[in-house]
């Protein structure tokens, strides 16, 4: 039974992971995520679903613990914002070395270091370039509405088992923070301990029965076999940008110029398009929703249609890299954003278009 | 009488375990890593759990633990185990879930994770393996190093003064009111690993009985690190680790002896 909400969105991700049926969420407390551990915790979701909730010692503690329920086939999750999510990274690295299914969360707020609490997009190339250590990526989901803060952890956890393999949520402390309405599902059954060995006794430690004893580990230390699993992560990357891309188009089918924005950015740049064409100026947007996979592929073909682009993100310019990347100096790229917790207005970001790309 | 009338299969009082592979062991001739496992895989076979047991191997020598023991193991990051353990143990709570760690591992990087991980009273086996040096990196200082004990990284001996004095992580431990037994073994001589074995199962036994956390410290040895011989490193140890680091139980039944 689906049930309409008011909620922030750290509530409705939350509540949506009980729905969902995740086994386990291991978390430590940040500004401007800290709802989600809180709302689990009152809850009581061990009552509601059996899933268990630990407030860990630390993000690394955490993340190692969602490393040690993945390792036995549960679906397990954490979340934290951006300094927290820095010292996850060398767990992160682990789960994709290890080829481990997880779901993890990143509220983003204004870095470096300490930063401010307020919302950014500043995390992007931690985000899409590794972060941590090695060759891997991470299948990367922007959530730019509460509902999405929802909707995505179900996603998010059939791309981590489809490719055994770790996903972010890269959201940030203005989709987190405010309160919209969500249409929230129904309560989805959690698998027993029977139904997650009979699905997972092919790589999960369970527990060795009659079968050869199962490993999870990130080391190889042969090189002919380490490249191997290199090759085999760069394999399952391959295949997600083939099958699990995913964007969203606004008014570019007679677009002349083009905003790529993604979460709360994207939400702005939607308001700049309706301004710019009240104004008769015709502009579009393209709303990468997976950051990676990235949609390559439509920038490079809309480069031929518009006169310029601008990617606007709250940071100092990150994601017009691979915009740039994308059309191949077939058109200009320009980049526009605020940064320390400053969110640009629909008014400056079409400011921002005329004076940067269209004058 | 031949010799030979004496090797027979009731006569034997130690051998190799089922649950031991037959991969060949990459430690040193001499290091007490490999009876350490041996032991733990006895008490495993010996209770009857291999197909419950989860294990959870940790980043030094014994990283690569699961190519040895023949149950289902997890490799965790450096110092991380007792929090990977906890995530298994409380998401499978009727499973036997172990770590079996080195010194560096446990009692420097992995220091958070051990301390909560105790006082939570997580329902898991920790195996310490404290050798005082670190072997795989090649023989640097350990937070058990012992004061004037040299290593690569204190290569003139451990100075209280600059490098702080030898952790006695397992004492430090016993205190937590999680934690349920706390004891500190050798497995040197046949007495000693026999008594090792018997803390191990005890250990085992209180997961049975969902009594929290227990704590087995095995002090070693490390011949290679330690520069000797296998036989002078036993020597050493008895002279010099054990004053530091006594052997026996510290706390039983969730009592402080």
């Amino acid at each position: 039974m689906s049930e309409l909400k008011l909620m922030k969105g750290n509530e409705a991700l939350a509540e949506a992971a009980i729905r969902a049926g995740v086994d386990a969420y291991f978390g430590y407390p940040i500004t401007p995520q800290s709802e989600v551990i809180e709302y689990l915790m009152t809850e009581r979701p061990e009552q509601r679903t059996g899933m268990v909730v630990l407030q860990a010692e630390s993000e690394i503690a955490a993340i190692n613990m969602v490393y040690g329920a993945a390792s036995t086939g549960k679906k397990v999750m954490t979340s934290s914002s951006s300094p927290g999510i820095s010292l996850k990274l060398e767990g992160i690295s682990y789960l994709a070395g290890a080829e481990l299914p997880a779901v993890i969360v990143n509220v983003v707020r204004g870095g470096p270091g300490l930063g401010t609490i307020q919302p950014s997009q500043a995390d992007y190339f931690q985000s899409v370039k590794g972060g941590g250590h090695g060759d891997y990526k991470l299948y990367v989901l922007a959530p730019a509405s509460v509902q999405e803060m929802s909707d995505f952890v179900e996603n998010a956890f059939d791309i981590a088992f489809k490719y055994r393999a770790p996903v972010l949520i890269l959201s940030d402390g203005l989709i987190g923070q405010m309160m919209e309405k969500v249409n929230l599902k129904g309560q989805q059954k959690r698998l027993t301990d029977e139904e997650v060995i009979k699905r997972h006794d092919s790589w999960a430690v369970t527990g060795k029965t009659n079968r050869e004893r199962n490993i999870i580990t990130s080391l190889d230390l042969q090189s002919e076999k380490m490249e191997a699993r290199v090759r085999r992560l760069m394999k399952k990357y391959e295949q997600m940008e083939k099958e699990d891309l995913r964007y969203e188009e606004f008014q570019t089918e007679d677009a002349e110029y083009l905003f790529v924005a993604y979460g709360s950015s994207a939400r702005i740049a939607q308001k700049a398009v309706q301004l710019a064409r009240a104004k008769g100026i015709k502009a579009g947007l393209l709303r990468p929703i997976t950051l990676f996979p990235y949609p390559k592929k439509v920038l490079f073909d809309l480069a031929d249609q518009v006169k310029g682009i601008l990617s606007v993100e709250l940071n100092a310019g990150q994601m017009v890299e691979d915009v740039r990347l994308s059309v191949e100096h077939k058109v200009p790229v320009e980049h526009f954003g605020r940064t320390g917790g400053i969110i640009h207005t629909p008014e400056e970001v079409l400011e921002a278009l005329e004076q940067k790309i269209i004058n | 009488m031949n010799v030979l009338d004496i090797i027979k299969p009731e006569n034997q009082v130690f051998c190799k375990s089922k649950l031991m592979t037959d991969a060949t062991l990459s430690y040193c001739p001499g290091c007490g890593h490999g009876t350490a496992h041996n032991l733990t895989m006895e008490v495993v076979d010996e209770m009857g759990i291999s197909e419950n047991t989860i294990g959870v191997a940790p980043v030094g020598c014994s990283v690569l633990a699961y190519d040895f023991m023949n149950i289902d193991i997890t490799q965790a990051a450096h110092g991380r185990a007792p929090a990977v353990a906890t995530a298994i143990a409380r998401t499978w709570p009727e499973k036997y879930v172990f770590t079996y760690q080195g010194d560096g591992d446990l009692a420097a990087i992995g220091t958070a994770e051990t301390i909560h991980a105790c006082n939570r009273g997580e329902n898991i086996v920790i195996i310490f393996v404290n050798n005082g040096i670190y072997g795989m990196t090649g023989g640097q200082m350990a937070p058990t190093t012992l004061e004037g004990m040299r290593s690569s990284t204190s290569p003139y001996g451990r100075e209280i003064k600059s490098m702080g004095s030898p952790l006695k992580m397992t004492e430090l431990v016993a205190n937590l009111p999680g934690v349920y037994y706390v004891t500190r073994q050798s497995v040197h001589t046949h007495k000693h690993a026999r008594k090792a074995k018997k803390a191990i199962k005890k250990a085992f036994e209180n997961t049975r009985l969902k009594k929290g956390l227990s704590f087995v410290e095995i002090v070693s040895n490390c011949n290679s690190g330690w520069k000797m011989t296998p036989n002078e490193s036993n020597i050493w140890m008895e002279e010099n680790m054990f004053p530091y680091f006594p052997l026996g139980d510290i706390k039983v039944n969730g009592i402080l002896k």
